[in-house]
């Protein structure tokens, strides 16, 4: 009961600032690039929350985020470009093709654990990369064309649809799953529950929404290249879900925003840009590994600061 | 006899993958990390190569020396700074550091002077020499024999001498080598520095051999490195010399049969095969997990 209320309340407050954006845009009060910034920063919280899920709530290292955007960058764009579907049809699509992707990807890598894990996914991250370099259909190197399709309405849609299904699959009883695979994988693995399958699970939503981000990144630039998703990409998503905390979906939002806002003033200085990115890396991974959040939520916060004198609850 | 002249290309590149490797190994060995920095301090030893044949006019050994007195240098530097801190912190957490160490080194040093390539120096004058019909040339001589004294000498240092076997105790168990009175951090800090003097040597034999370095050149023959070390069976030495050897002839297989464009993909897919089928490596033993 409670918990619905919050879901309404979100809901609503997320609904009233779509609609003041809608308003801003249509009514000429911010300019393209505001608005660009702004779809750049609802796909990159997508990236963030869909690898939160598989880094942070179920623990697995995955470095081939951008591999999985790639597949859905690529397959929606030949969807709409070659294909002519609507560009409804070609998210869905381009985000199946990517739960596919990751399907495949995590079905034999999950047997590994950490480092390797890591290593194995980045190295399938390349190979679709080279894949896609190599594909004369999709132009190879040079890249594809592809037209301007990305709207902040549907920019909106696909992140509150995100944001609620990884919200509520976290909350579910497989998400409790997830997170004890997090916590202890052998463990969960004694107490009788089938870890490859929530690890492969939690991988294949992952890439779902990654494959959706594709899709809404492909339609927002005018060509895509091989290049654009190489490591280089999958560090840049994994930075926002460290910083804001290995655990916590609201500072993996709150840490996009942040480094979204930082690096569009620092776009013509892409190695200042890098140079600081690497540098809040080490330093949060030296001096306060949990991240900026730790595995706290945003409400967690408002919660101790409504009950000053209440416990903290939700602290491990 | 072009398969000859193929294995000899092969085994060429392949040296330098095992030079690369060889770091990798060590480090993984010893604490366990992914030191995803080993590629650009094998960047940095390309540079410095190239700074001081072509700045001060220094001719091949001096240059291999000083590059390597200077990565070993660096090496422990960056062990020093970024990793001894993260000895007890979480697997993901030293990967995430070694993963920012890496991308600060490549943009300071594109910060410093700028992303373009640099043409090395010719040191040689390049002779070809005919070999059962495979063309040898001076370079690929050099390349070979440069790698095999250096793995002579890293195999000497690992078993002859104390520090080396400071390391291997280390390796085993580094809190039962403590209680034996080795000092755990010095090991350490010598195994950076070995394996850092390997990737800067590796660096410059890297630079003449393709002539052209650029700041982001340590990226791909560090991970194809790293999955040299993989395949051999990470953390032991002949391992990763036997794994770069084998990941340059099958690159140079690749792109002899015209595939030359999924040379890259070549060495993710073997990495992905033998972490699939045999994660310990060639070399390797099974263990099982403790709980």
């Amino acid at each position: 009961m409670k918990k619905s209320k919050q879901f309404w309340v979100f809901a609503g407050l997320a609904i009233v600032f779509y609609a003041a954006v809608q308003f801003a845009i249509s009514g000429g009060f911010l300019n393209n690039f505001y608005s660009n910034t702004l779809i750049f920063m609802g796909i990159n919280i997508m990236l963030a929350v869909s690898l939160h899920l598989v880094i942070g709530i179920t623990g697995q290292f995955s470095l081939g985020h951008a591999g999985f955007l790639a597949v859905g960058a690529y397959v929606a764009a030949i969807m709409t470009m070659k294909l002519d579907l609507p560009f409804v049809a070609a998210i869905l699509i381009g985000g199946i093709a990517a739960a596919l992707a990751g399907l495949v990807v995590g079905i034999p890598s999950l047997r590994l654990r950490g480092d390797y894990l890591a290593i194995a996914t980045l190295g399938f991250a390349e190979i679709i990369r080279i894949v896609f370099l190599n594909i004369d259909y999709v132009g190879g190197a040079a890249g594809m064309q592809v037209t301007h399709l990305t709207t902040w309405t549907y920019t909106f849609i696909c992140l509150f649809v995100t944001i609620l299904v990884i919200v509520n699959f976290t909350n579910s009883r497989h998400g409790r799953a997830c997170i004890a695979v997090r916590e202890n994988e052998i463990a969960a693995d004694a107490m009788g529950i089938n870890t490859t399958y929530y690890k492969v699970l939690a991988f294949a939503i992952g890439s779902f929404f990654a494959g959706v981000a594709g899709a809404l990144y492909a339609h927002n630039f005018y060509i895509i290249q091989p290049a654009n998703f190489g490591f280089l990409k999958s560090i840049d998503i994994l930075i926002y879900v460290v910083l804001g905390g290995l655990g916590s979906l609201s500072g993996a939002i709150v840490a996009t925003i942040l480094l979204t806002v930082v690096s569009t003033f620092l776009q013509d200085f892409p190695e200042t840009r890098m140079i600081l990115y690497s540098l809040v890396l080490i330093i949060v991974m030296l001096y306060r590994p949990k991240g900026l959040m730790g595995k706290l939520e945003f409400t967690d916060y408002l919660k101790m600061w409504m009950r000053p004198k209440g416990g903290r609850q939700h602290e491990q | 006899m072009e398969w000859l002249q193929q294995l000899i290309n092969g085994i060429s590149l392949g040296s330098i993958y095992a030079l690369i490797a060889l770091g990798y190994t060590m480090v993984y060995g010893i604490i366990k990390l992914i030191n995803f920095a080993h590629g650009e301090v094998f960047m940095i030893g390309a540079f410095i190569g190239y700074i001081s044949i072509t700045g001060w006019g220094l001719s091949f050994f001096p240059a291999l020396l000083l590059s390597m007195a200077i990565c070993a240098v660096i090496g422990v530097i960056i062990e020093r700074v970024a990793y001894k801190r993260l000895r007890n912190a979480t697997r993901i957490a030293a990967l995430i550091t070694a993963i920012g160490v890496s991308l600060l080194i490549q943009n300071g040093v594109i910060y410093i002077r700028g992303a373009q390539p640099a043409a090395y120096p010719e040191v040689f004058a390049n002779k070809t020499f005919n070999l059962f019909g495979a063309q040898i040339s001076t370079q690929a001589i050099l390349i070979l024999s440069v790698s095999v004294v250096l793995m002579i000498i890293l195999q000497f240092v690992v078993h002859k001498t104390k520090i080396g076997k400071a390391m291997r105790a280390v390796s085993y168990d580094a809190e039962a080598a403590k209680l034996m009175g080795i000092n755990v951090d010095n090991t350490i800090s010598a195994t950076f520095a070995i394996g850092s003097a390997l990737a800067g040597a590796a660096g410059v034999i890297f630079g003449i051999y393709y002539t052209k370095i650029d700041p982001l050149m340590g990226v791909i023959p560090g991970l194809k490195a790293f999955v040299a070390a993989v395949l051999g069976g990470i953390g032991i030495i002949p391992g990763a010399v036997a794994g770069g050897l084998v990941l340059g002839v099958v690159e140079t297989v690749v792109s002899a049969l015209g595939f030359s464009l999924w040379r890259d993909a070549a060495a993710f897919i073997i990495l992905i095969l033998i972490l699939i089928f045999k994660p310990s490596g060639i070399f390797g033993k099974h263990t099982r997990e403790k709980v």
